[in-house]
């Protein structure tokens, strides 16, 4: 038994080289000049940007929209498609993926293109009603599963007892949901936040986000700079994941499992 | 009362389904015109799909360049992800305390990691490694991504299964391999094969990884061939037919396959 616990070490190697070494690179170049001697200007640069800063600022704030718009869109349908009594159709559920088959880039210049026809200019709403097509199918999986595997007798006790509709939601289903809705959470925001493509095509590139900055750098061969950027993210990833629960991630790729 | 719910509910879904699809049908009705931009409608004709199979097209070798990768890379990276995800699985599997702990984390971090932190430090790997860039390297970063979700998927089957029968199996003179091809491999086949489907589709869809480990000899997937071809201004008309063709293998490989599984339940 306990020899096959070494089978594990293959993946532990290819993850050491292609996870955990890439990370302490970001690191290491974001601390180094051009010539690779140790430095804090990348650092400090950044919080003297005021363009970088302000993209920063305007970035978590698209994402919040956009995660707080992807819960109101995604929770009820979620809801909806787990209760056995309003959706008994799995395939309505793969109706719900099918779109993510074809490629985002391509979706999205449609959606760009949609907006274009109907007279709606492109900007800053056009970027979170089309980010809303993109990212709902990753908040309502992971809730969807949660409900769909959540014990209902839970539910009917509070009945039982004498809740109101309502308060059975509020006070049981939503609270047992929440492992659900925490990694919707986790699977939007962060994408949201450094998306680059689908932002520059949503608003004809009036709007860059962070993503774009960082990618502009590491193009134009800034790579110091560009690290120091994503060191700056993967900051803000360390703390979002700590309030998030340990099953978070396992929920998220259950979710994507259809 | 049920009843008003009931369509209140059903009209929600087919309400969001509608908004969700209105870009993928716009694409296919767009399919059958040649206007040259998207959107303009210049009278049905076929001809985009003429062109599209004949390679009409001034960058016909491009764009077919661009499928065939993408479908390679995509294969490629999930049959290894597949085979590295299930053994690390059974591993992790046995694994126990801190190690298994640490090995847990580890898996998680690529699935939380932003593509665009995913692809840039892969980027500084190879840069640091001076691993000089291109298929090699975007395979590597797509088996980096794919393959925690075939661990995911994995690792629920190993719990469900009797541990004692793969004992049983070498007890009774099956050879480790025997026991492995006969008695391991079928009980963690239903998670391998998710695993495989959900790596492969992440693969052909991702466009941040690819797009900062592919190098600078010219490989194009099919999103960073979009997304060259966006910029440029005009995307390329035989894109409309292609994106039509997907779509629609698609749908008709998953109804199919959805409509199957739920008879055989309901069969049960």
């Amino acid at each position: 038994m306990n020899k096959r616990s070494s089978w594990a070490l293959p993946y532990f190697i290819f993850m050491v080289l292609f996870v955990v070494l890439p990370l302490l690179l970001v690191v290491v170049y974001a601390f180094q000049d051009a010539s690779g001697g140790f430095t804090l200007a990348n650092i400090t640069k950044f919080f003297t940007d005021s363009d970088a800063l302000s993209t920063f600022a305007l970035s978590i704030e698209v994402a919040i929209e956009n995660t707080a718009l992807c819960i109101l869109i995604g929770y009820p349908a979620a809801y909806i498609l787990a209760d056995k009594k309003l959706n008994r159709s799995a395939v309505t559920v793969v109706l719900f993926i099918l779109p993510m088959w074809i490629n985002a880039l391509m979706r999205t210049l449609a959606t760009a293109e949609l907006f274009n026809m109907a007279g709606i200019t492109l900007g800053k709403g056009t970027l979170l009603f089309g980010m809303c097509y993109d990212y709902p199918p990753f908040m309502i999986y992971p809730i969807y599963n949660v409900l769909a595997k959540m014990d209902k007798s839970y539910a009917e006790a509070a009945e039982d007892l004498g809740a109101r509709p309502r308060e059975v939601f509020l006070k049981v289903t939503l609270p047992l949901s929440m492992p659900g809705v925490t990694s919707g959470i986790l699977m939007v925001f962060m994408p949201t936040v450094s998306t680059f493509a689908i932002s520059e095509f949503l608003t004809n590139n009036k709007i860059k986000l962070f993503g774009t900055i960082i990618q502009e750098n590491i193009n134009n061969s800034m790579w110091n700079y560009g690290a120091a950027l994503a060191l700056v993210m993967l900051i803000i990833i360390g703390i979002t994941s700590l309030f998030q629960g340990k099953d978070t991630a396992e929920a998220a790729a259950g979710g994507a499992a259809i | 009362m049920m009843s008003a719910k009931k369509t209140a509910a059903r009209a929600y879904i087919v309400l969001l389904l509608i908004v969700l699809y209105a870009p993928i049908i716009f694409i296919a009705v767009c399919s059958f015109t040649e206007a040259k931009s998207l959107g303009n409608w210049t009278g049905f004709s076929l001809n985009l799909y003429k062109s599209l199979f004949t390679g009409g097209m001034q960058n016909s070798e491009a764009l077919l360049s661009a499928v065939r990768n993408t479908l390679l890379i995509a294969l490629v990276a999930s049959i290894v992800a597949t085979l590295l995800g299930t053994v690390a699985a059974i591993g992790i599997y046995n694994l126990r305390g801190r190690k298994k702990q640490v090995m847990q984390l580890l898996n998680s971090v690529p699935m939380i990691n932003p593509d665009i932190i995913t692809g840039v430090s892969l980027f500084l790997l190879f840069v640091f490694l001076r691993f000089s860039q291109g298929y090699t390297t975007v395979i590597l970063a797509h088996i980096t991504f794919c393959t925690p979700y075939v661990v995911l998927n994995v690792l629920p089957k190993l719990s469900q299964m009797n541990p004692n029968v793969y004992e049983a199996a070498l007890d009774l003179g099956a050879t480790p391999f025997q026991a492995l091809r006969k008695v391991l491999i079928p009980a963690l086949r239903p998670g391998m094969i998710s695993g495989f489907i959900l790596s492969f589709t992440m693969s052909l869809d991702d466009f941040a990884v690819t797009f900062f480990t592919r190098g600078t000899i010219g490989l194009d997937t099919l999103s960073t061939f979009i997304y060259t071809d966006a910029r440029k201004g005009g995307l390329t008309p035989e894109l409309r037919p292609l994106m039509t063709i997907i779509f629609l293998i698609i749908l008709v490989v998953l109804l199919v396959v959805n409509i199957r599984k739920s008879k055989e339940n309901t069969e049960k």
